[in-house]
């Protein structure tokens, strides 16, 4: 009974969890210019972290955790190099 | 699905609350994202996924293995922390970018860079 209850609830938010991520890679893709470009590729890093932790909690794994501390360091470092390269035109000076 | 058998309902109802509330707030600022009109409200909708989601799923992940092995633990912690750091700041300079952008172009809608004003100092000097 826990465990169905459990097993179903956690299929619902990774669900939810892709939804939110086909959101933020439609603003991606369709984004007027390029900074909505990029606050979509920021959105769909963190909704994309979320979804490996919803994996670890179902498969009871650490390597999903470790995954997503490295999509989160990476994905803070790019989008800083994007908007270095909207403001100057060049990421390093 | 062994492992998740061995845990007791007290903790499963927690896990799944905080679970599903999670992944609900992220949906709702990517929804928001969609939605919103113009590129300075936008800024603000995904920020619902990067504070609460983060928070609340980590959450739910922290208490699901600290149940199932019996110790407390804290990794978790870690990408709260580091998400809640680093996402003004990533914001504030893509917001600034665009501002800039938006100034070069010279669109409307979008506030002027203010001039100094000249101070008395400057008087006496000239």
């Amino acid at each position: 009974m826990t465990e169905l209850f459990i097993i179903w609830s956690i299929l619902l938010s990774q669900i939810i969890l892709g939804l939110a991520m086909g959101c933020a890679l439609f603003r991606m893709v369709k984004g007027p210019r390029a900074q909505d470009r990029i606050l979509g590729l920021d959105a769909l890093y963190i909704n994309g972290m979320l979804l490996l932790l919803t994996f670890g909690i179902r498969t009871a794994n650490t390597i999903y955790f470790e995954s997503a501390l490295i999509i989160a360091l990476l994905g803070f470092v790019s989008s800083i190099a994007f908007s270095k390269f909207l403001m100057r035109g060049e990421v390093i000076e | 699905m062994s492992h998740l058998t061995d845990l007791p309902l007290w903790a499963a109802i927690p896990v799944c609350i905080l679970l599903l509330t999670g992944s609900i707030i992220t949906l709702i600022g990517s929804i928001g994202l969609l939605r919103l009109k113009s590129f300075y409200s936008r800024l603000h909708a995904p920020t619902l996924g990067a504070s609460a989601g983060v928070i609340l799923i980590c959450l739910a992940s922290m208490l699901c293995f600290a149940v199932l092995q019996n110790r407390w633990i804290f990794h978790e912690v870690l990408i709260i922390v580091f998400i809640i750091l680093t996402t003004p700041v990533t914001l504030m300079l893509l917001g600034q970018s665009a501002l800039y952008r938006d100034r070069i172009e010279g669109k409307d809608g979008v506030p002027r860079k203010t001039k100094p004003e000249p101070s008395a100092t400057d008087t006496e000097i000239v």
